[in-house]
């Protein structure tokens, strides 16, 4: 694909674009995941919220 | 009857809801994208002025679009929150602020790198460029002002005032084309200043970005309502153990 002599430029924004936003969605799945194990550590520790539903996270 | 918000206003109901939509929002988006790209790079012609310059607008304009709107989003959670006292306000503020601040960022970099070849230069202090970078800080700013103050609820209620004064922003951002002499083109009309060949891929691509962002949101406010029930228990499970403290203290002075 011939992106002419401003190619850098094109790539270089694809590119900036491509990193953030993948950056920003493995951030978000690493967060969920984190919190998901603390939240499991308390409760197989025996602290349970007084409002939990069985089975709702 | 209970409004859509009002039956979203139990956190629970809305963590069962979004794991259900999730996926459909993120597949939905996944496909948009690639459908997007697509078009932006084999299925529409180079500008007969821009050349191939012009496939920065593809995720430009979403980029422009997304820091805007979801500024909004965050405007009108800081109301839900100071006015009705929604649950999920805050907690849909807090969660948009980052992604809002991201989207800005990019559209301010994928702008200034298709200045360069366009206007001769990466950035000029005009009004649409300028209104731009204060919407860049107004977000950094909601972001630090909620992790100084270590009270949550002084914290969520002095974030949403701040949000709330910073939307006058929005319409600056929008009206500045029209108001000064900028060097930015005026603002996208889909309907008459976009070429055919290039207005699918362009609206492709900004529905795309959307769905991406609505499902990037989706996982923040789960992310965060799950930290805040862990926050919860860590105060339960201390609370108890002082309890349990005391107790055994008194029954030994007792004896």
């Amino acid at each position: 694909m011939d992106l002419g002599p401003h190619a850098a430029f094109i790539w270089i924004s694809y590119a900036a674009v491509t990193v953030t936003i993948t950056g920003l969605i493995l951030w978000l799945i690493a967060d969920g995941r984190k919190q998901a194990a603390d939240l499991e550590a308390l409760e197989r520790q025996g602290v349970k919220r007084r409002s939990a539903a069985p089975g709702v996270r | 009857m209970q409004t859509l918000t009002q039956r979203l206003a139990n956190p629970a109901r809305f963590m069962e809801l979004s794991a259900r939509l999730l996926p459909w929002i993120s597949g939905a988006a996944g496909i948009l994208l690639v459908s997007g790209l697509y078009l932006a790079f084999f299925a529409s012609p180079a500008d007969y002025q821009q050349g191939e310059t012009v496939r920065i607008m593809y995720i430009h304009v979403p980029c422009a679009w997304l820091s805007m709107m979801v500024y909004g989003l965050i405007a009108l959670s800081s109301f839900g929150l100071l006015v009705f006292r929604h649950p999920l306000a805050d907690v849909s503020a807090k969660a948009a602020a980052p992604l809002g601040a991201a989207f800005t960022f990019l559209a301010l970099l994928t702008g200034s790198l298709w200045g360069k070849p366009m206007w001769g230069t990466y950035w000029v202090w005009d009004a649409r460029l300028t209104s731009v970078l204060i919407l860049f800080f107004l977000y950094l700013g909601l972001m630090a002002l909620r992790s100084a103050l270590e009270d949550e609820s002084a914290a969520a209620k002095l974030t949403a005032i701040l949000a709330l004064v910073g939307v006058t922003i929005l319409p600056i951002i929008k009206f500045s084309v029209d108001w000064w002499n900028t060097l930015h083109q005026p603002s996208t009309d889909f309907t008459s200043t976009v070429d055919p060949s290039m207005r699918l891929p362009l609206l492709v691509m900004a529905v795309a970005f959307t769905l991406l962002f609505f499902a990037m949101h989706l996982k923040a406010m789960r992310n965060e309502i799950l930290r805040r029930r862990v926050k919860a228990l860590r105060t339960q499970a201390v609370a108890g153990r002082d309890r349990l403290a005391a107790q055994a203290a008194n029954h030994g002075a007792a004896e």
